[in-house]
C-alpha cells in the first residue's frame, strides 16, 4: 500500500497538461464559432468582421474552469476509491422517491392554475409540457416496454389530430365523440405500421417508423383536398365543457356558472383536460404493465424467442404494445387539435418524434416519473431560456438566448449519457412481488434489440 | 405397447445442400426420460429444434399424442402453438431467462397465456376485478411451489440475471414447466454445471417424470449424467440415428463407440 502510494506522482502536472490541452481544443473551436461574426454592413465594406472578444473569453473560461473541475472531482473519486475499498453500493432510491415526488407533481399541477401567477403564457407552457408527458407516457409503452424503437411517434399524433379536425368538419362531431375515435384510428394506424415491421428489429425497425411518419406527414401535406394541405386545417371547433360553450353569450359557461367571464376560463379547462387524459394514460399505462399484457410486454424487450418457447403470441403482443402506444398518441393530437383549432403538417414533423423519444430516453426507458422530469426540463426548460433576459447585459443586446436552446438540447442529452446512460431513473420496478420489492438494476435490463 | 407420447418419422432438415438431419425416426414415451446424444454436430439441436417449432423440417412428421387422445402435428405449427396447444415446453442451450425480470416474474410469463385469459386481455385486469386477481393469486402460488422444489423460494424477487449459473438453469427449467407441459424438452441442461450440481439436476428430472408424469427429452454432453438418468438413448451422427436403446444396449453398441472414439470396436 505505501509503495503504491510513493510511486504515484503529483497530480499536479497532469491536471495542467490535460486542461491545457482542453483550452487549446476549445480556442480552436471558438475563433470560428464565438470570436468571428460577419456581419452584413453597407457601403464600402459590405460584409466586415466583427470579434466578439467579450463571448469568446468567457467560452473559453467557462471551459478551462469546467475541465479543473472536472479533473479535481475525478481525481477526488479515484483517491476515496483507493481508501475505501469496500464501498457500499448507492442505496436504489428511485420507486422510494416516486411514490413521494409523483403525488407532489400531481398536487402542484392540480393548484397551478389558481395560483395568482398563472397568467395565459404559464398555463401554455403548463399545457404544453403536460401533452409531452402525455406523449412520452404513450411512447415509453413501445420503447420502454416492449423495446421497439419507434421514431414515428408522431404520426399517430397527427393521425389523432386530423381525425378530429377532419370529423368534426364533414360530420360536425364534437370533440367528446371525437377523442375515443381519434383514438381508435390511431391505434389502426398502430397495427398497420406494426404488421409490416413485426419482423424488423433495432435499426431496421428504426428506420422503417422513421419513414412511416414522413408517410403520413407527406400525406398530409399533398392530399389538397381532403387535408388541406400545407395550408392546414382551420376553424376547428373548440371543446365546450360538456356542451356549455366558453363564451360571453347568455348560454356561456361563466354565465352559466355565475362567473365573470375571462378568455382565461377556456384556458384553464384545456389544462385540467389535458391533465386528466395524462392521468388517465398513466393509469392504463401502469395497469397495464402489471396485467400479463403488460409483462409480455417487458419479456418480449428481454428475449423473444424465450417468449416463443412459452407459447406466448409475440405477434399479437407486439401488435397491441404498437397499438395502445398509438392510441394514446392519439389521444393527445385530437386535443391539440382542439386547443390550437389549427392544424398544419408543418407541426408533425420528425423533431416532434425526437422530442418525445429523447423525452423516454432521458427520463428513463421504464420510469414514468423519469418522463414527467425530462419533460419538465426540456420543454419548460427551453421556455425558460427566454426568460433569461438578464443575459444580454453580459453579452450585449443582440444576445438571444432561446437560440441556445439545440446546443442546450445536445448538452443534457450528452452529460445525461455520460453520468445515466440508461436515463435518470433506470431502475425497474417488478411488476409481483412475492417478500419485497427489490428494484431491478439497470445494468441487468436489456435494452430490447427491436 | 401403448402409443408413444412423441413419435419422430423421417424427420428430415437441410440448410441449402446441407442434410443436418436425415429421415430421423425415434419416439419418446411418456414418464420416461428420452436423451438424444451424438457427436459435435451430429444434428441434435437440429432434430430438437424442428420438435419444438424453431425450424420447420423439411420432410418428415413429428406427432405429439397428447395423454387426453388429441394428436398434434407438430411440424404443422408455429413455435408458440406448439409450446401453447400441443403443451411441449423447451430450453435452451444458452440460457434465455428474461434478466431483467425477477425469478418470480419469469414464472408469470410462462402462464401468461392462462393469465391472459383470465385477465380477458387486460380488460378484467385494468378494472382489477376478482376473477382475475384469484387467477394471479394461483399463478403466483404455482410458481412460488415450483421455486421451493427448486431451493430457491428466498430469491423469488431477485432478478434472474443475478442467480448463479446452476440456478439459472434450473429456472429455466422450472419455468417451462410452469406453462403445464406433456413433454419437456432439455437442451443440454447439465452443460456447465459442476458434478454435484449435475447430480441434483438428474434427481430433479426424475422427480418431473415420476411426480409429475411429463416426459422428457433431452440433449445431453455429459455421459455421466445421460447413463445415469436415461430411460432410453438416441445416438445420432452425421444427421443419421446409429443407435437407439436402453443406456445398456446403447453403451455396448459398435456404431456408437465407433462414433465417439472413431475406431473400430
Amino acid at each position: 500500500m505505501t509503495q503504491s502510494d510513493q510511486s504515484h506522482p503529483s497530480p499536479v502536472a497532469g491536471i495542467i497538461k490535460r486542461s491545457l490541452i482542453t483550452l487549446a481544443i476549445a480556442i480552436i473551436l471558438f475563433v470560428p464559432t464565438l470570436l468571428l461574426k460577419t456581419q452584413a454592413g453597407g457601403g464600402s465594406e459590405p460584409l466586415y468582421l466583427l470579434y466578439r472578444w467579450q463571448f469568446f473569453t468567457i467560452g473559453s473560461g467557462l471551459v478551462l474552469v469546467w475541465r479543473i473541475g472536472y479533473e479535481l472531482w475525478s481525481w477526488n473519486k479515484a483517491h476515496q476509491h483507493r481508501t475505501r475499498k469496500a464501498d457500499t453500493k448507492p442505496a436504489p432510491v428511485d420507486h422510494n422517491l416516486g411514490r413521494f415526488v409523483g403525488p407532489l407533481f400531481l398536487v402542484a399541477a392540480i393548484v397551478m392554475p389558481f395560483m395568482p401567477f398563472a397568467d395565459r403564457y404559464i398555463l401554455d407552457i403548463g399545457i404544453l409540457i403536460i401533452t409531452y408527458v402525455m406523449l412520452g407516457w404513450g411512447l415509453q409503452i413501445v420503447v420502454g416496454l416492449a423495446g421497439l424503437l419507434d421514431l414515428g411517434y408522431v404520426a399517430f399524433y397527427a393521425v389523432g389530430a386530423y381525425s378530429y379536425a377532419l370529423l368534426a368538419e364533414h360530420f360536425g362531431f364534437g370533440f367528446w365523440i371525437c377523442l375515443p375515435l381519434a383514438g381508435i384510428f390511431a391505434a389502426t394506424w398502430g397495427v398497420i405500421l406494426g404488421f409490416p415491421v413485426l419482423r424488423l428489429r433495432g435499426d431496421y425497425l428504426a428506420i422503417v417508423t422513421l419513414a412511416f411518419g414522413e408517410i403520413i406527414r407527406v400525406v398530409l401535406l399533398n392530399w389538397r383536398d381532403f387535408t388541406g394541405g400545407s395550408n392546414g386545417l382551420s376553424n376547428i371547433p373548440r371543446p365546450s365543457f360538456f356542451g356549455i360553450p366558453f363564451n360571453n353569450g347568455p348560454d356561456g359557461f361563466a354565465a352559466t356558472f355565475g362567473l365573470e367571464y375571462s378568455t382565461l376560463q377556456r384556458l384553464i379547462f384545456l389544462y385540467f383536460l389535458i391533465l386528466a387524459l395524462a392521468i388517465l394514460t398513466f393509469y392504463v399505462s401502469s395497469r397495464l404493465r402489471k396485467l400479463p399484457m403488460g409483462r409480455a410486454w417487458e419479456a418480449l424487450r428481454e428475449d423473444e424467442i424465450a417468449c416463443r418457447s412459452l407459447g406466448m403470441n409475440t405477434i399479437m403482443t407486439k401488435l397491441s404494445a404498437f397499438a395502445i402506444g398509438a392510441m394514446f398518441g392519439g389521444f393527445a393530437g385530437s386535443f391539440f387539435a382542439a386547443k390550437q383549432a389549427f392544424i398544419s403538417p408543418e407541426s408533425f414533423n420528425f423533431m416532434e418524434s425526437a422530442t418525445i423519444l429523447a423525452i423516454v430516453v432521458l427520463g428513463g426507458m421504464s420510469s414514468q416519473l423519469g418522463v414527467v422530469f425530462s419533460s419538465i426540463v426540456m420543454v419548460g426548460g427551453i421556455e425558460a431560456l427566454r426568460q433569461l433576459q438578464f443575459l444580454k447585459s453580459i453579452f450585449g443586446q443582440d444576445f438571444d438566448p432561446s437560440q441556445l436552446r439545440l446546443l442546450l438540447f445536445g448538452l443534457a442529452m450528452v452529460l445525461v449519457m455520460l453520468w445515466r446512460p440508461r436515463g435518470l431513473f433506470s431502475t425497474r420496478t417488478p411488476t409481483v412481488f412475492f417478500r419485497e420489492k427489490k428494484s431491478v438494476s439497470a445494468s441487468m435490463i436489456s435494452q430490447g434489440r427491436g | 405397447m401403448t402409443t408413444p407420447l412423441l413419435s419422430v418419422q423421417g424427420l428430415t432438415m437441410r440448410f441449402g445442400g446441407l442434410i443436418a438431419v436425415d429421415s430421423v425416426t425415434f419416439d419418446v414415451r411418456a414418464n420416461d426420460i428420452t436423451a438424444i446424444i451424438g457427436p459435435n454436430g451430429a444434428g441434435k439441436t437440429t432434430a430438437f429444434n424442428c420438435i419444438t417449432g424453431f425450424y420447420k423440417p423439411s420432410s418428415g412428421s413429428v406427432t405429439l399424442n397428447h395423454p387426453s387422445g388429441v394428436t398434434h402435428h407438430l411440424e404443422k405449427m408455429e413455435d408458440h402453438r406448439i409450446s401453447r396447444d400441443a403443451k411441449v415446453a423447451r430450453t435452451f442451450q444458452n440460457i434465455r431467462l428474461f434478466g431483467g425480470m425477477t425469478v418470480l416474474e419469469n414464472l408469470m410469463i410462462a402462464q401468461h397465456n392462462m393469465l391472459m385469459r383470465a385477465s380477458m386481455f387486460s380488460i378484467a385486469g385494468v378494472f382489477g376485478l376478482p376473477s382475475y386477481r384469484r387467477a394471479e393469486r394461483e399463478a403466483m402460488d404455482k410458481a412460488m411451489a415450483w421455486l421451493e422444489r427448486i431451493g430457491i423460494a428466498d430469491k423469488a424477487d431477485e432478478p434472474a440475471a443475478a442467480l448463479p449459473y446452476g440456478q439459472q438453469r434450473k429456472l429455466e427449467i422450472v419455468r417451462a414447466l410452469c406453462t403445464d407441459p406433456v413433454l419437456l424438452c432439455l437442451d443440454e441442461p447439465a452443460a456447465g454445471l459442476n458434478p454435484k450440481e449435475s447430480e441434483e439436476l438428474g434427481s430433479l428430472l426424475r422427480r418431473i417424470r415420476d411426480e409429475f408424469h411429463v416426459g422428457i427429452l433431452l440433449i445431453e454432453h455429459d455421459m455421466s449424467v445421460v447413463m445415469e438418468i436415461s430411460d432410453h438413448i438416441v445416438v445420432l451422427d452425421y444427421g443419421r440415428k446409429i443407435s437407439d436403446g436402453i443406456p445398456a444396449e446403447v453403451r455396448a453398441d459398435p456404431a456408437v463407440i465407433k462414433a465417439y472414439l472413431g475406431v473400430d470396436a
